[in-house]
């Protein structure tokens, strides 16, 4: 059962002659459970693409189909609950004056849940946070803790969907690792759905089952995870994204893997 | 320092970062406040004499022992002695007693226009910087027609069109003070539009009225207040201004503004009538002035 599907979706920013369309017709389908990354260097549209699954961007044509509901351009709550984001700086996501018991409420009195404290006792034992950390500031707590905050926020409404906005790029290396953990522990548990952007391949390829790789508003490749840790992807220009990733690599090393068949 | 068991214990209490409950975690962000406004002396002085002010207004009939009111004509023009600390005025009324229950109405005043004017501000200027658009515009325009008019003369023009009286006075100042607290909101909100964690508010449901009320006014709050504490000086002025141009409060009402402008006549004679409600008025703005610095330092630490 697809749980996200997207036809002809283009997405644009301003009005009129100034209309700037980032996005240019992408067709794709996620199934349930599945995590489908969306690479691509910077401006080539994978950020514009969640936000338009997120609701957060609103001009956007082609139709989108979330959990096997058409969706409009205006969202109801319930529509909304269906798939949260989760932000890249951990810094500037969560309320700098509300405690984080404070920030967990919020979503609940927005859609008048039953159960409160038990939900946000609940949601902070799932992101592996003390309880007594609903009683804190977000100053008091390290970037990878906030991260965490974050995750429960979005969880809290029980959504279907994860649209995850390069989630780890603004942690350290370590600290990237147990969140990425946390995502694919989270996962399995609630039998969610992610939406990965992100830069990094490496960090796609350890949670993605199909990556799409984008360039200037376009798909250019849907590769699998497979093709990536095997690097039989096809497109040139993913070629050069792998090449990029791996950092520095020799010219003997170089000369090896493009000797591998395609 | 030696501090007794109890005190100690509450002030660990207090510092400790370690919160058990929502409340010891309000507590503990109340009582830095507090130990950094006692680490600034001026501020701490001003915030005494607020303190005071609000003390003998309080207090005034237990503080002053003679009737403000009651006139006396063979006592009038006494200069300072024991009996009358601050002397009499021309009708034999006590100017210390008149100057005790005048800190009323100054409070009253400011108080009453702070109340009127922070949510008008705040409302006005939030709406605008967060809706945008021609809403921003419309408020923005009506804002600037306000600000263009210097505010003495406007508040002139206003109790003398509503007649004179202490109501009109501090609605014909709150007119002239609510500009500035506009822009000021609409500036902080227009930083806060397209913060991350707005938009996760939006993005989970939140309306308009709960964003503005529930995530802008907690992080305009500070620089709002500050910007209130410093206008109280002016509200104070201007409140003595209309008094003694004979607008504001009316006689026999006991008014700071009011009582210097009556002992204009008396100048060479008797200093004192004019001379006391001058530096309790001088007194009162300083420290609210010292307060409003300290406590910009206090809350809004980028203009530390």
């Amino acid at each position: 059962m697809s749980m996200i599907k997207a036809h002809h979706l283009a997405v644009s920013y301003g009005h009129g002659e100034a209309a700037l369309k980032v996005v240019k017709d992408v067709s794709f389908e996620v199934q349930k459970g599945e995590t489908f990354g969306l690479v691509g260097e910077s401006g080539c549209g994978k950020s514009t693409i969640l936000g338009a699954l997120a609701g957060r961007n609103k001009q956007w044509t082609g139709t989108l189909e979330i959990d096997g509901e058409e969706i409009g351009q205006k969202r109801t709550r319930s529509q909304l609950a269906k798939q949260q984001l989760v932000f890249q700086d951990p810094f500037g996501s969560i309320h700098p004056r509300h405690t984080i018991g404070r920030t967990l409420l919020e979503p609940l009195e927005i859609h008048g849940k039953d159960r409160r404290q038990e939900r946000i006792e609940k949601v902070l034992t799932d992101v592996g946070l003390p309880l007594n950390f609903r009683y804190r500031y977000p100053h008091q707590l390290s970037g990878g803790q906030r991260q965490r905050v974050a995750i429960a926020r979005a969880l809290i409404l029980e959504p279907k969907i994860l649209l995850l906005d390069e989630p780890t790029s603004a942690l350290d290396v370590s600290i990237q690792a147990e969140i990425l953990n946390l995502l694919k522990d989270l996962r399995e548990r609630e039998q969610l759905t992610y939406i990965l952007v992100s830069h990094d391949l490496a960090v796609v390829a350890h949670l993605c089952d199909r990556v799409a790789i984008m360039q200037s508003g376009g798909f250019v490749e849907v590769a699998t995870r497979q093709q990536l840790l095997e690097n039989t992807v096809e497109h040139p220009y993913t070629r050069i994204l792998m090449d990029g990733s791996r950092g520095y690599v020799s010219e003997r090393r170089k000369s090896d893997s493009a000797a591998l068949p395609a | 320092m030696a501090k007794s068991g109890t005190f100690s214990n509450l002030h660990d209490w207090l510092i400790s970062e370690e919160f058990t409950s929502a409340r010891q975690a309000r507590l503990h962000s109340i009582y830095l406040a507090w130990l950094s406004l006692l680490a600034n002396p001026l501020a701490f002085a001003g915030f005494a004499v607020v303190f005071l002010l609000v003390v003998v207004a309080a207090l005034a009939p237990v503080i002053a022992f003679h009737d403000p009111f009651t006139q006396d004509f063979a006592i009038a023009l006494q200069a300072p002695s024991s009996v009358h600390w601050f002397g009499t005025d021309e009708f034999g009324r006590d100017v210390f007693s008149r100057l005790i229950y005048g800190a009323r109405t100054t409070l009253y005043i400011t108080i009453l226009v702070t109340v009127i004017v922070a949510p008008i501000g705040f409302v006005i200027g939030a709406t605008a910087g967060y809706l945008g658009g021609w809403v921003d515009v419309v408020l923005m325009r009506i804002t600037d027609i306000f600000l263009s008019f210097p505010s003495l003369v406007l508040a002139l023009a206003f109790s003398a069109a509503l007649g004179p009286g202490i109501e009109n006075a501090v609605i014909a100042i709150a007119l002239t003070v609510w500009p500035p607290i506009a822009r000021l909101a609409r500036a902080e909100t227009l930083t806060f539009r397209h913060a991350d964690f707005v938009i996760a508010a939006e993005l989970q449901g939140a309306g308009t009225g709960r964003i503005l009320l529930r995530h802008i006014v907690p992080l305009c709050a500070p620089s709002i207040i500050v910007r209130l504490t410093l206008n109280m000086s002016s509200i104070i002025l201007t409140a003595a201004g209309l008094g003694f141009l004979g607008l504001g409060a009316q006689p026999p009402m006991a008014e700071w503004g009011a009582m210097a402008a009556s002992g204009r006549q008396y100048l060479l004679d008797a200093w004192w009538l004019t001379t006391v409600p001058g530096i309790a008025i001088l007194t009162v703005s300083l420290a609210f002035n010292l307060l409003g610095d300290g406590l910009r330092d206090i809350m809004d630490p980028r203009n530390g």
